[in-house]
């Protein structure tokens, strides 16, 4: 309900109603099986861009070959997240001094960010809105997975998700939609992601979202104590477009720096705007329409 | 490289990821507008008794709705799962909404064209032909909300104006069809909702692309740009010359061509769009730190 001044417009309630239902009933929709919200926290602070994260990913998940390019951006022959890319780490080169213990290192200003993407698991997340065959679903542990069985491959997902994670499986004959599980088959078994267990220096980390929020928010306090200006957390406010990630971030540059879009929404937040346009657009053609049959006769 | 707006995001990558709809979808913009403004087209002749004009917009809304699924469930990646769009009703799913009325409206449409053509139970054709009429104008509407529903910034940030442009396409294309199909002593209604409809498209179309501001370049560059300005180019000349046509049956359905012509291009043209939106990581980061 973000539009409570518009609620009041005939049938607003109901429409306006409806479309956080299907993301806001969980955990209630598991009862008793509903367990605490299940994250990652990826604290870019300390990715040393192995690409461990990567190789765990397409080992554990069985994720098919994404291509073998030489990109020139870089190390990142990974390119982006898609359907069979899981994990992406990304690699950015700027010329600002390095920090070493606290203070600018010597020589010519240079340094790296780098970054292990992944989904990010959405507490209002537009792909499970959009999915018209309900092949995407909230698990008991909060995070979002395809049904592989059910998706159709229409495509909605795809270009609804505001980090552009989802992608169609082109290769094989597949046709349908593959992300991140979160290693659903794991996580569900009490285990920690594969990336997550193969990551060398704890800049991925999975738990329950509120542990890693508190310990997030330390983590950001002693990398801007360290002298890191522009260091900040992306995606742990329950407030944001998208209601806060299940899987969020610490970064070092602002988030259009690593590709990822500043101000995410859950497009569905506007679909009650939306239909109401819809609906006079439609009243309008169906008045002109008897217009057109009853004005003049020639 | 570290300047105030990072326009150029990582290297130049999409933010949001372009979709992965082929021109199938663009064709079904089309003709779910065509069905659902024949329909609506097709009762209010029925109503009020023009009984040649009923028949063509029935015939033409059958036709419209039959194509129309055959091209969505050709899109899918799994065509054989089509029916799992049918599973559940999910509001919050414009597609799955969509999916219901089309189901609705394409059965009776199909049923009041069938009656029509076999002259066969008139009862169950007007019941029909009242179904489909009144699903019309919401068949030829919900795909703005299909599109708008995406996190592509020059498709959600027309989320008030598209309905209106696919509402105003939909009286432009289905009067034309009737026009071209329809005895000219009959046509009177399908030529006034083929100049209204052109009228309005081009009105919204302005509007829209004023609205989006910067967003709504890609209506003004490559490829999307060119099939904007062919539609309207061609909607503006159909409209013109089917002001002066009048029943002249020749020029009356030249510029009814020309109008479905403009009419097509311009669903293609806002198809376009949203791949050449959603390609640039620059509208992502506009629409979103200018507060959007």
């Amino acid at each position: 309900m973000r539009h409570p001044a518009r609620a009041g417009v005939a049938g607003g309630d109901l429409v306006s109603a409806q479309p956080r239902v299907a993301t806001e009933a969980w955990p209630e929709t598991y009862g008793d099986e509903a367990k605490p919200r299940m994250g990652f926290f990826t604290d870019t602070s300390v990715c040393i861009g192995c690409k461990a994260c990567e190789v765990a990913c397409k080992e554990w998940n069985q994720v098919p070959e994404d291509g073998l390019l030489f990109t020139g951006d870089s190390y990142d022959n990974t390119g982006r997240l898609g359907a069979d890319t899981w994990r992406h780490v990304a690699f950015i080169e700027q010329d600002r001094p390095l920090r070493v213990g606290g203070e600018d290192g010597d020589g010519e200003p240079f340094r790296w960010l780098m970054s292990s993407d992944v989904c990010k698991h959405c507490t209002h997340s537009a792909c499970l809105d959009v999915c018209p065959t309900g092949a995407i679903i909230r698990t008991e542990l909060g995070t979002v997975v395809v049904q592989e069985d059910i998706c159709n491959g229409c495509g909605y997902c795809v270009p609804a998700c505001p980090f552009g994670v989802l992608d169609k499986r082109e290769i094989e004959d597949d046709g349908r939609v593959w992300k991140c599980t979160l290693c659903y088959d794991r996580t569900r078994e009490g285990m920690t992601p594969a990336c997550a267990q193969a990551c060398p220096t704890e800049s991925i980390q999975y738990g329950p979202l509120d542990e890693l929020r508190e310990r997030a928010a330390a983590r950001l306090g002693k990398v801007v104590e360290d002298g890191f200006a522009g260091a900040r957390l992306y995606g742990e406010d329950p407030d944001d477009g998208v209601g806060g990630f299940g899987a969020f971030f610490l970064l070092l540059d602002e988030p259009e720096v690593y590709g990822l879009p500043p101000n995410p929404v859950d497009t569905t937040r506007d679909l009650p705007e939306m239909w109401r346009a819809a609906a006079v657009a439609a009243g309008a053609l169906a008045l002109g329409t008897v217009a057109c049959l009853l004005g003049g006769r020639r | 490289m570290t300047g105030e707006l990072h326009t150029e995001g990582y290297y130049g990558r999409p933010i949001v990821r372009p979709p992965v709809w082929k021109q199938e979808i663009a064709w079904y913009l089309f003709t779910g507008g065509l069905a659902g403004g024949s329909s609506a087209l097709g009762l209010a002749a029925r109503a009020t008794g023009n009984r040649p004009l009923a028949r063509s917009t029935t015939l033409i809304a059958a036709a419209a709705v039959t194509a129309s699924p055959a091209l969505l469930i050709k899109d899918l990646g799994r065509p054989e799962r089509f029916m799992n769009m049918l599973r559940v009703v999910k509001p919050t799913s414009p597609m799955n909404v969509g999916t219901w009325i089309l189901t609705a409206a394409g059965t009776a449409a199909g049923t009041a064209a069938a009656c029509e053509v076999a002259d066969v139970l008139p009862r169950v054709r007007a019941l029909a032909q009242g179904v489909a009429g009144l699903l019309g104008p919401a068949l030829a509407t919900y795909t703005a909300v299909l599109v708008s529903d995406t996190a592509v910034p020059v498709w959600h940030e027309a989320r008030r104006e598209l309905p209106f442009v696919f509402a105003s396409g939909a009286a432009a294309s289905a009067g034309a069809a009737a026009v071209i199909l329809t005895p000219g002593a009959s046509a009177g209604p399908a030529r006034r909702m083929m100049l209204a409809g052109a009228a309005g498209e081009l009105a919204s179309t302005t509007v829209m692309e004023r609205r989006l501001g910067d967003l709504g370049e890609p209506y003004h560059s490559g490829k999307a740009g060119m099939l904007a300005r062919v539609a309207k180019g061609a909607t503006a000349a159909g409209a013109a010359l089917g002001a002066v046509a009048g029943r002249r049956p020749l020029l009356g359905r030249m510029a009814a061509g020309l109008v479905l012509g403009g009419a097509v291009a311009e669903r293609f043209s806002v198809f376009r769009a949203g791949f050449q939106s959603a390609e640039d990581p620059r509208y992502v980061v506009m629409s979103q730190r200018d507060g959007g």
